[in-house]
């Protein structure tokens, strides 16, 4: 018989090396997208087994099935409504214990289940040994011995998958002591007397849901039943409410732990040989890393490090990459027969579009390199560990302080690496303000203006001054954000500090490529379609033919949709001390931050290139005040972040919501803060 | 039964064992559960951040940071 399309989910907690199993047995046949209406990311991937053809699904990494958080709602539903034929339970097999606790909610959920006991190498070294026959005894399922990194054992999981499909779950009733088995025992058998019954999921797993009060679970519940329900809800919130009276602990609680006595009894039948002096090694390492003096300064260093590999490896691929498609424009313009519109928007318009896309791509590649290493070596844990008092002040986790140093650089990669955090208000809350950190494509802006209205011992100061009210305005809206729309209970820090590990070549390479392939599909095309519109707006409608002249081009900008929009904005942006020219400089730099250099050179009828922007400064210095000066460098600093920007948030927060937000959110405060020193500074 | 005392006033190095979990709510107390910071579950404060907060312990095979003011609400008893 051909088996086609089994779908097989991979679960497992955090740190148990899920990731390197799944890599194991997918290799790069990959694919990852979002699960629906969350932004949890779904990895999945194809295996070719025998004569069966199989869906692996990469579940989040969670300690439990509870419905705290997304990613254990996600993984949950995933188990529930897809009904997968066979779950794979990762287990690090050196900390059996507290992993088999998922695996008592697995076994709960009756689902077709394999063991795999990753990382064995590492739990024999320490001279643990664990009764396998006992294990399989006890669970009445697969079990298998792997060390995911380095493939050993990946085919006989996969002939244990095979052999899992056809096998049925032993029915494995978890004992949650006297009183409260009855408990589940009764509300089970009242929801089995109920007409239609429950279809979803087991009897006995809803029941003890809605003991626990999973809010998930009941509304579902209620839902489903209204008033035939009415008398086993009744039933149980009488339930619950006696036994908070008399164990001062709710059944939630209580239950989980009956369940961790599930997975320590287990732990202790299994367990030959206990593991003994273990850690050594990241003891040491940690002694160092989050050592007093040391811990911060090693860490600093390491964010150079990083900072460093992204931004300055990645400058020389950019600059190629920026020469070749200013090689392939003028190929193209040279060999194009005559002038007019399609040349213009093949050459301007799509070729240069596409430059602006692949120009993060080397920035991408570099950072997500940096990340899979600190991530799979267990260095972020302690970063989080070591930055949580600072950015626990400010209102975040300690892991986003990476990303926001990024955001110095880049705010595309930035966002991207927001990936880091789990919480989901942290990591929208991170994401909104990283435009703030200065990045590296509002420099030029800086560098234009500061010498044109400051003597040069002012200069370093004034640009040390735009960085520190960007960290600062950050820290601000950080409170705001906190304590209004992303407000919420803070989710516990607990955190696990997995042992050091060599991240996996492989894996590394995954990483980055699946960053890129996703950052080329989803933005990529997004960013170039912007880019198109762009070029529309600031080449369109063309004012009569002068042929020749150089003064044209002034006028040719002027004539054009951002011109006139330039001219229509003036007196919205009047009171700010801006002119029309600036104005349509502005919309310039909506593309990308340092266009709007090169934008005003056009508008001043300069080149665009160097000398045209050397006498700018002139120009400038002509036409405008030091504080006019000041005003825009602070209008850009804090307004619309780059479209790319916009669209990094779009894809990673999930909905345009959030990306609109923080393109109006921010223009409206670098509006009213340009206002409010215009206002001041032209009255003293 | 050892003197019942919290968690977060242990000093590196120490080893306890649990006694409870008071208050703190219901998040962190499943949290702690899922993992493993359970009734009788022998605890050694490894050591605190260099900042002075969260505080690293270790279980018996793993190591979790948790917040000073999460250790806060683990009732702990020195072995004896």
């Amino acid at each position: 018989m051909k088996k086609t399309d089994l779908k097989i989910a991979i679960a497992g907690n955090p740190n148990a090396g899920k990731t390197t199993v799944f890599n194991a047995l997918t290799g790069t046949r990959q694919h990852v997208a979002n699960y629906p209406g969350v932004t949890v990311e779904k990895k999945s991937g194809l295996l070719k087994y025998k004569d069966m053809q199989m869906e692996i699904v990469d579940l989040p990494g969670t300690y439990s099935l509870t419905a705290a958080s997304e990613d254990e709602r996600v993984a949950r539903n995933y188990i529930i409504h897809e009904k997968p034929d066979v779950v794979v339970d990762v287990i690090d097999a050196s900390n059996f214990e507290r992993n088999a606790y998922l695996t008592s909610q697995l076994l709960e959920l009756g689902v077709r289940l394999v063991v795999v006991l990753n990382m064995s190498d590492r739990a024999k070294s320490q001279g643990q040994i664990l009764d396998i026959e006992m294990i399989k005894e006890r669970l009445g399922c697969e079990v298998v011995e792997t060390v995911g990194s380095r493939g050993v054992g990946i085919g006989e999981l996969k002939d244990s998958i095979a052999r899992a499909v056809n096998r049925n779950p032993k029915d494995v009733t978890l004992d949650y002591g006297e009183e409260f088995g009855a408990f589940v025992d009764e509300v089970t058998d009242s929801i089995a007397a109920m007409k239609g019954g429950v279809d979803y999921a087991s009897k006995r797993w809803i029941a003890t849901k809605l003991l626990e009060y999973d809010p998930q679970v009941v509304q579902k519940f209620t839902d489903t039943y209204r008033s035939l329900g009415t008398t086993i809800m009744n039933r149980v919130r009488e339930i619950r409410k006696n036994v908070e009276g008399h164990h001062r602990a709710s059944l939630d609680i209580l239950f989980a732990e009956r369940r961790y006595g599930f997975a320590a009894g287990l732990y202790r039948e299994i367990l030959r040989k206990e593991p003994s002096g273990h850690r050594h090694f990241s003891d040491s390492v940690d002694d160092l890393v989050t050592h007093r003096f040391i811990g911060i300064p090693l860490f600093l260093g390491l964010m150079y490090l990083v900072f460093y590999v992204t931004f300055t490896f990645a400058g020389l691929p950019m600059e190629w990459i920026e020469n070749g498609v200013g090689w392939l424009g003028n190929l193209v313009a040279t060999y194009w027969p005559g002038d007019g519109p399609i040349k213009s928007l093949v050459v301007d318009g799509a070729i240069s579009g596409v430059g602006g896309v692949l120009v993060f791509l080397p920035n991408i590649l570099l950072l997500f390199m940096c990340i899979s290493i600190l991530e799979d070596s267990g260095y972020m844990a302690r970063v989080a560990f070591i930055m949580d008092k600072l950015m626990h002040k400010i209102g975040l986790h300690g892991k986003s302080f990476i990303p926001m140093v990024l955001g110095f650089g880049c705010s595309v990669p930035a966002i991207m690496a927001t990936r880091t955090l789990e919480n989901r208000r942290d990591r929208l809350t991170t994401m909104l303000i990283i435009p703030l950190m200065s990045c590296g494509a509002k420099l030029p802006i800086y560098t234009l203006f500061i010498p044109a209205f400051f003597p040069m011992a002012w200069r370093p100061r004034v640009l040390w001054l735009l960085y520190l009210t960007g960290v600062m305005l950050a820290i601000l809206l950080i409170r705001i954000l906190r304590s209004s729309m992303l407000k919420g209970e803070s989710t516990p820090f607990v955190m696990e500090l997995p042992p050091y590990r060599v991240p996996t070549l492989k894996g590394i390479i995954i990483h980055m490529w699946e960053r890129s392939k996703l950052y080329l599909k989803k933005a990529g095309t997004i960013i170039l379609a912007v880019s198109i519109v762009m070029w529309f707006l600031t080449s369109y409608p063309k004012p009569a033919e002068i042929p020749g002249a150089q003064e044209v081009r002034g006028t040719a900008i002027e004539y054009s949709f951002a011109g006139r929009i330039g001219h229509a904005m003036e007196p919205a942006i009047k009171p700010l001390g801006f002119d029309w020219r600036i104005g349509t400089a502005l919309i310039g730099a909506m593309a990308a931050k340092e266009v709007f250099v090169s934008q005003l050179a056009i508008i001043f009828s300069l080149s665009g290139d160097e000398s045209g922007i050397s006498r700018l400064t002139e120009k400038l210095r002509k036409n405008y005040t030091p504080l006019i000066g000041i005003c825009v460098m602070l209008f850009c600093l804090i307004s619309f972040p780059c479209m790319a920007t916009i669209v990094m948030t779009k894809r990673e927060s999930g909905s345009w919501k959030w990306a609109i937000f923080q393109l109006v959110g921010l223009t409206m405060l670098a509006y009213l803060i340009t206002l409010i020193v215009y206002q001041v500074g032209i009255r003293i | 039964m050892g003197k019942p005392l919290r968690l977060n006033t242990i000093v590196p190095g120490e080893k306890v064992r649990v006694i409870e979990i008071r208050g703190g709510g219901q998040h962190l107390r499943r949290r702690l559960i899922e993992m493993g910071v359970v009734r009788g579950a022998p605890v050694k404060v490894q050591r605190v951040a260099p900042l002075g907060d969260p505080m690293e312990i270790r279980l018996s095979s793993s190591s979790l940071s948790l917040r000073m003011a999460e250790a806060h609400h683990v009732i702990v008893e020195r072995d004896v």
